[in-house]
């Protein structure tokens, strides 16, 4: 009913209002948070341009394939994931229930990652950057405790933003202004997604596309800061050593899966709104080649302010240390700079030895500096924060950069939510005569009243286990259901046949191979080697602890056995869904099948559907 | 006056020893704690006094305190975040209004439509239409009206 003002089709399906629409959704629901934090890291400890070899390998037989099917999958059967399946086969109904309920769990944190971004933007606006300063202590004789053991922008995060608390089992209390963030970020999303895809239709041409700008705008800028050039030579120098190591393959395997959003109904539910005569093949080619092209593009700027960055420390190491020399010694001004301080040290250390060592002087190693990887939220909120406090002008910096990453996520969080609402949507869990309004606006609020789970001390700790078992293991497990489901159960020649209908060509021998035999083998293998490495030790997460002795350095825990089993439990739940269904579908037959007025459902196919 | 100055230990570095004496109380020098905690508060004045600054003019044995960051009386932050939430809301309020809006719309159409079939509907009942039966004082039946005979005159 709300969905009045474009023409409907005979079903009375909502459609794209053009194809750039469509595109630009699908690249912004892959292009998210971890093209910017996660594929840089990646290419620095793997062995810099040499990570690109297993990246553009698993890129052409894991996931264009995988894209492929999706897209091809969505547009032929034109319905959300759930209804989707049951289409396929009413045993495999169960893909479709995981497939939401990942969408479910992964909508849930990732919503509360930008509200972390959203504090930080409305923190950019102040003189100075509440990050670059540490607060006085009560007698105002020095720097607050915490603060001045780690740094400024540590405790702005820690303490400031998450008010994090030293383990896990104590969960503190909510955070308020975490709440206010969180309830707008929750509105913005709702705003987006009122009506469905007619809304997020319209916000994706500025939450897409503005990420690209301000990629630009930093990439101008980062080079021309000094010491860009040395993270950049840094990133991209190719080490071949490291692809002996398997953990890169697997690495590069798991980000390429994660980055194009796969497994997690939103592309399907995309795909669904299309008209039937269209080229997914192009399609899903384009999206996976502008999603890896953008990872590549944001590393080249991310690379310039870390390297920025550690230049910057480096002189600001030398510089201390120049100080403490020319005060112990009695030297004049300028006397030792940084481009003479070697010869000066190793004259003055074989000269005064005793004294130098009396100084206990830090070693300044710039590739020491540079080594300091981080990736993930550390990446945004501390490293790079830390950056921007150096620029000038810092206020516009912090504020084009968080406004970068908030529209990055909120164009997952459409793909995220639109997972969640297309199947909700058919199954006709509220009254026809209800609007759609009505189903979004309940869908957001009963997930903002769960998401406060996050907002309380241990908040971040949870999401870090909700984004390593929820959003991992189980989409791989769905993903390998869902090639096998569609080769094998569908039949790879029906499919074959409805993808050339929609396409108007025939299919290349690449797809058929790739979706026969290599895509679900090397998901197995990714699946077995992933749950392989998560075994090898108890997991453990590294705790903000002031007390912990050996402090600013994070404390190494363990989880207690009650996280554990959440943690399993996350992991299982969607994966579950899939032999559970098949099991309810299969006693459901055996009942049929003694019926004698049973009838067996007719045999679906793409063209007959829309002929 | 120069007699207040004497050289000794010359270094690289200009630095020099001072005494701080109370002229109105007997030439005594004022002990160095007190010295100490003067120059703690008028840090800033020494310093532009000699156009140098904490960096490059150090007391032995001084830190320099620190001056607290200037808090403005509402957090910026509060600010900011009112004027997000009130776009926010007045976005969100006026899509669902504009929604309810059309959704009035096209019911009104809907029945409009539904009332129109209906007249239609209701003229054109048993395929003669109403306007004819009600012009004509009537519609002459060729079955009866052949055997005259039959009828029994008035």
């Amino acid at each position: 009913l709300s969905a009045a003002p474009e023409v409907p089709k005979e079903d009375g399906r909502p459609k794209w209002d053009n194809k750039f629409q469509y595109l630009l959704s699908c690249i912004g629901f892959a292009v998210g948070l971890g093209n910017v934090w996660r594929f840089p890291y990646l290419c620095q400890i793997h062995g810099g341009g040499a990570f690109l070899i297993p990246y553009f390998i698993a890129l052409l037989f894991e996931g264009i394939p995988l894209l492929h099917l999706e897209l091809a999958l969505g547009q032929c059967l034109r319905k959300g994931s759930i209804k989707a399946w049951n289409t396929i086969s009413p045993y495999l109904g169960g893909v479709g229930v995981g497939t939401w309920m990942v969408s479910v769990l992964v909508s849930l944190y990732y919503n509360t990652v930008l509200t972390w971004v959203m504090w930080y933007f409305i923190n950019s606006f102040q003189e100075p950057l509440p990050w670059s300063v540490c607060p006085l202590n009560e007698n105002r004789t020095g720097f607050n405790e915490e603060c001045y053991q780690s740094t400024a922008v540590n405790y702005f995060w820690y303490r400031k933003t998450l008010n994090i608390t030293p383990d896990i089992a104590e969960s503190g209390t909510l955070q308020w202004w975490l709440i206010l963030c969180l309830a707008t970020c929750w509105a913005i999303v709702y705003l987006c997604t009122i009506r469905g895809i007619e809304t997020t239709g319209k916000a994706i041409y500025v939450t897409a596309i503005f990420p690209y700008l301000v990629l630009t705008i930093f990439l101008i800028q980062g080079l021309t800061l000094p010491g860009a050039t040395e993270g950049l030579i840094y990133l991209f120098t190719p080490n071949l050593n490291t692809l002996k190591n398997p953990r890169v393959w697997l690495d590069a395997a798991t980000q390429i899966f994660f980055s194009l959003s796969l497994a997690f109904g939103g592309l399907i539910a995309f795909a669904s709104y299309n008209p039937t005569k269209n080229d997914c093949e192009k399609d899903a080619v384009t999206v996976a080649i502008v999603n890896s092209m953008t990872s590549l593009y944001a590393s080249i700027p991310v690379f310039s302010v870390l390297g920025f960055k550690a230049t910057t420390a480096y002189w600001d190491c030398l510089d201390r240390n120049i100080i403490n020399i020319i005060n112990e010694f009695d030297l004049p001004e300028e006397s030792i700079v940084r481009q003479n301080y070697t010869s000066w040290i190793s004259f003055l250390n074989s000269s005064y030895p005793e004294k130098i060592a009396g100084l206990k002087l830090k070693s300044c190693d710039l590739q020491e500096f540079l080594d300091q990887s981080v990736s993930g939220t550390g990446l945004a909120f501390i490293v790079f924060t830390q950056a921007i406090i150096l620029m000038p002008g810092s206020q516009a910096w912090a504020i084009l950069f968080f406004i970068m990453l908030f529209s990055l996520g909120l164009s997952s969080m459409f793909g995220n939510i639109e997972g969640v609402f297309t199947p909700l949507l058919e199954l006709q869990i509220i009254p026809k005569s209800a609007p759609k309004e009505l189903l979004s606006g309940i869908i957001c609020l009963i997930s903002f009243l769960i998401a406060l789970c996050f907002t309380l001390g241990s908040g971040s700790y949870w999401i870090d286990i909700f984004d390593r078992y929820a959003g991992s293991v189980p989409l791989l497990v769905i993903a390998f259901f869902e090639v096998i489901g569609v080769v094998y159960i569908y039949k790879i020649k029906r499919f074959t046949n409805d993808v050339e209908w929609m396409t108007g060509r025939k299919l290349n021998l690449f797809w058929q191979i790739t979706w026969r035999f290599i895509s679900p083998l090397l998901l197995l293998i990714v699946f077995m080697a992933f749950v392989a490495l998560q075994m090898q030790k108890p997991p453990s997460y590294t705790a903000w602890n002031p007390k912990y002795e050996g402090f600013p350095m994070k404390e190494e825990k363990v989880y207690p056995p009650w996280v554990q089993a959440i943690c399993v439990l996350l992991a299982a739940l969607p994966c579950v869904c899939i032999p559970l269904v098949a099991l309810f579908h299969l006693v459901k037959q055996k009942h049929r099948s003694k019926d004698p007025s049973f009838v067996a459902p007719e045999v679906f196919s793409c063209q007959g559907a829309n002929s | 006056r120069i007699s207040n100055v004497l050289l000794c230990n010359v270094t690289d570095r200009v630095s020099f020893w001072f005494v701080v004496t109370d002229s109105s109380k007997n030439v005594t020098t004022v002990p160095g704690s007190e010295v100490e905690a003067a120059i703690r508060m008028n840090r800033n004045r020494i310093n532009n006094a000699f156009l140098l600054s904490d960096k490059t003019l150090q007391f032995l044995k001084i830190t320099s305190t620190l001056s607290p960051p200037a808090e403005p009386s509402t957090p910026v932050w509060l600010i900011v975040f009112g004027v997000v939430l009130c776009l926010i809301v007045a976005g969100i309020v006026f899509l669902i209004v504009s929604g309810i809006q059309k959704h009035k719309k096209k019911n009104k159409e809907s029945t409009e439509r539904e009332k129109l079939e209906e007249k239609v509907e209701v003229t054109l009942e048993n395929g003669i239409p109403c306007e004819a039966l009600d012009l004509k004082a009537g519609h002459i039946n060729g079955v009866f009206g052949a055997d005259d005979e039959r009828f029994t005159s008035l």
